[in-house]
C-alpha cells in the first residue's frame, strides 16, 4: 500500500517536474525571440542580417499553411525516412550477430574503426558522382550517417543481454535463430530504439544538408537555398531554418512517446528480491 | 538415468582458482524425487549447472540415459535460482509460459491447456496478462516453475525454486511438486536450504560437504509416498531423518558413523 501511494506522488512529482521543465522552456523561448526582436527593433544589429523577430514567426506561421512549402519538407523527410529504414534493415541484423560472435566481432571492428570516422558531408561528392544530386544521394548519405549509432547502440544492447536469459534458452533448447530474434533482439530494444532516436536527428541533418550542398532540385535545403540566394527574403531564410529546427523537436517527441509505449514492460518497477 | 561420475569443478586457474566439487558421485533413477541439501556456497548451483548440460565440469563426466551430456539434453528443464532473471521481461507471463513450448508443435487445444492448467498450478490464473516486473518476487518465482511444469521435462532440476515464497505457499508448492511427480513420473532434482523440505519431499537425500565439496552421505527416506504437510512431519522416522541431516550439515564426521548403514 505504502509502495503504490510512494510509487504515485514518485509519478506525479515527475509529471509536475516535466510541467516545469516545459514551463520554463517556453519562458526561455519567449525571452530569447524578445531579445531577438530588440536588438533588430533597436538597430543593435542591422535588419538586414537579423529581421524583426516577430516577422520572422509571422513568416514561419505561412510556411505552415504553404502547399509549395510543404511538398519541399515532405521530399526531405521521405529522403530521410527511406534512409533511416535501411540503415535500420542493415545495422539491426549487423549489430545483432557480431554483438553476439565475439571473433567476427574482433574481425569487423577494423573495418568498422576505419569508416566510422569519415563524417558524410566529405561522402557528398562522392554520392553526387555515384547517385547524382537527385533523392537518391540523399538517401545513400543518410543510409551512410546513420548506420552507426543504430549499429553500436544494437552491439551495445546485445552484449548487455542477461546472461541468465540466454541460458534459460539453452536450457529449453531454442534454436539459435529463434534465440536471435525472440531473446537477443528483444532484449536489446530498448538499446537499438535509442540508436534509432539519435540516428533520425542525424537523418535530417544530413538530408538538409546535402540538399544545401548539392544543390539538390527538392527539398527543405533547397527551398533555403534559393530563398537566401536571390537575396530577397531574409525572414524566409530565417522561417525555413526555424522550421527545420521545429521538425527535428517533432520527430524526437514523436520517437520518444513511441519507445515509452512500445517498453513499457521496461519502467514497472522490478518487484524482484 | 542420470549420473554424476567422479564429478570435479574448478572455478578459474592458478592462483586464483576455486576447487567448487571436488568429487561427486551419485545416480538418480528414473521417477525418483533426489533433494540435495548442503552448507551456503558449498557448489548446489555449480553442481546443477554441470548435470543440466550448460557448463562442462573440468573432472569426471555426467550421464543421461547412458550417453555422456556435453549440451542440455531434451527432456531437460531447469528451474533458476535466480528465477526473475531467468524470466523474459518483455513477454507477459502468459508468454513466459508458452515461449518454450512452441518448439515442441503441440496441437493448439492442448497448447492452451497445458498453460493454463500450469498457472493455475502455481496459483497465478488471473495474472496470465501480468508482466514480470508488476510481480512480487514469489510470484515471479512461481511463473519459472509454471514454465518448467508445462514443458513437461523428463527430468526436472530445480535451484532452491521455494527460497522467496512464503511459508503457506511453499507447502502448496511442495506438494505440488509431489502431485507433478506422480502425475507424470517426473525425475526431479531439488536443491534445498531447509532441511525439513529435504526430507519431506525426498526419495533420497544427498547431503554435501563444506567445499571443496564431496557427498557426504546419501540418506533413503523410508517415509511413505503418499506425504502430508502435518502428519508426515508427526512421524518418528521423518523426526529422526531430519535430525539426521542436521548433523550431517553440522558436523559431517562425527554424524558419520551411525548413517553408514543407511547410506545408498
Ligand atoms: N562463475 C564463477 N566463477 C568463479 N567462481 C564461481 C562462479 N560461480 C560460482 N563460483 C564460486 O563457486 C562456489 C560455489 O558456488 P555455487 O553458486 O555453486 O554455490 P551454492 O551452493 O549454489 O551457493 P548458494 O547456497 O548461495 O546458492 C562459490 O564459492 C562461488 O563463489
Ligand atoms: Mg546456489
Amino acid at each position: 500500500m505504502s509502495a503504490i501511494t510512494s510509487r504515485m506522488v514518485r509519478k506525479q512529482s515527475g509529471r509536475r517536474r516535466a510541467g516545469g521543465r516545459v514551463g520554463r522552456g517556453i519562458v526561455g523561448v519567449a525571452v530569447a525571440v524578445l531579445a531577438a526582436q530588440l536588438l533588430s527593433v533597436s538597430g543593435a544589429i542591422s535588419p538586414t542580417s537579423l529581421p524583426p523577430m516577430f516577422e520572422v514567426l509571422g513568416s514561419t506561421g505561412h510556411l505552415f499553411v504553404d502547399p509549395s512549402f510543404l511538398r519541399e519538407v515532405l521530399a526531405t523527410i521521405q529522403a530521410a525516412v527511406t534512409g533511416l529504414a535501411i540503415a535500420t534493415a542493415i545495422a539491426v541484423p549487423a549489430g545483432l550477430v557480431l554483438g553476439s560472435f565475439r571473433l567476427l566481432n574482433q574481425a569487423a571492428s577494423a573495418v568498422v574503426e576505419f569508416l566510422r570516422p569519415i563524417p558524410s558531408v566529405a561522402l557528398i561528392p562522392l554520392a553526387i558522382l555515384l547517385f547524382g544530386q537527385g533523392a537518391q544521394m540523399k538517401v545513400s548519405l543518410v543510409v551512410y550517417a546513420s548506420v552507426w549509432p543504430i549499429f553500436f547502440n544494437t552491439i551495445y544492447g546485445v552484449r548487455d543481454v542477461e546472461p541468465l536469459a540466454k541460458e534459460t534458452a539453452r536450457i529449453f533448447r531454442i534454436p539459435p535463430l529463434r534465440v536471435l530474434t525472440h531473446v537477443l533482439l528483444p532484449s536489446a530494444a530498448p538499446f537499438v530504439a535509442t540508436g534509432i532516436r539519435v540516428a533520425a536527428a542525424i537523418a535530417l541533418i544530413v538530408t538538409i544538408s546535402a540538399e544545401l550542398l548539392a544543390g539538390s532540385a527538392d527539398g527543405l535545403g533547397a527551398w533555403i537555398l534559393r530563398m537566401s540566394s536571390g537575396g530577397a527574403n531574409l525572414a524566409l531564410v530565417y522561417a525555413g531554418t526555424i522550421f527545420a529546427g521545429l521538425l527535428g523537436l517533432v520527430v524526437n517527441w514523436l520517437l520518444v512517446r513511441g519507445e515509452q509505449r512500445l517498453f513499457r514492460w521496461r519502467r514497472e518497477g522490478v518487484g524482484a528480491a | 538415468m542420470l549420473t554424476a561420475n567422479h564429478l570435479s569443478h574448478t572455478y578459474g586457474s592458478g592462483a586464483g582458482a576455486h576447487a567448487a566439487l571436488a568429487d561427486i558421485d551419485f545416480t538418480v533413477e528414473q521417477g525418483e524425487l533426489v533433494s540435495i541439501v548442503g552448507p551456503s556456497g558449498c557448489g548446489k548451483t555449480t553442481l546443477l549447472r554441470t548435470l543440466s548440460g550448460l557448463m562442462r565440469p573440468t573432472g569426471g563426466s555426467v550421464t543421461f540415459h547412458g550417453d555422456e551430456i556435453v549440451e542440455v539434453p531434451t527432456g531437460l528443464a531447469m528451474v533458476f535460482q535466480d528465477y526473475s532473471r531467468s524470466l523474459y521481461p518483455w513477454l507477459t507471463v502468459e508468454d513466459n509460459v508458452r515461449f518454450p513450448l512452441r518448439r515442441l508443435h503441440l496441437p493448439k487445444e492442448e497448447l492452451r491447456s497445458r498453460i493454463d492448467e500450469a498457472l493455475a498450478a502455481v496459483g497465478l490464473t488471473g495474472h496470465a496478462a501480468k508482466y514480470p516486473g508488476q510481480l512480487s518476487g514469489g510470484m515471479q518465482q512461481r511463473v519459472a516453475i509454471a514454465r518448467a511444469l508445462a514443458y513437461r521435462p523428463e527430468i526436472l532440476l530445480m535451484d532452491e525454486p521455494f527460497a522467496s515464497i512464503d511459508a503457506q505457499t511453499r507447502e502448496d508448492l511442495e506438494d505440488l511438486v509431489l502431485e507433478v511427480k506422480q502425475r507424470f513420473s517426473m525425475t526431479i532434482i531439488f536443491v534445498t536450504h531447509d532441511i525439513d523440505e529435504s526430507v519431506y519431499l525426498a526419495d533420497r537425500v544427498v547431503v554435501l560437504s563444506k567445499p571443496p565439496t564431496r557427498v557426504v552421505t546419501i540418506l533413503d527416506v523410508p517415509l511413505p509416498g503418499e506425504r502430508d504437510q502435518i502428519s508426515t512431519k508427526e512421524l518418528p522416522e521423518f523426526i529422526r531423518l531430519r535430525g539426521e541431516v542436521a548433523r550431517l550439515i553440522r558436523h559431517p564426521r562425527d554424524a558419520q558413523e551411525p548413517v553408514a548403514a543407511a547410506a545408498g
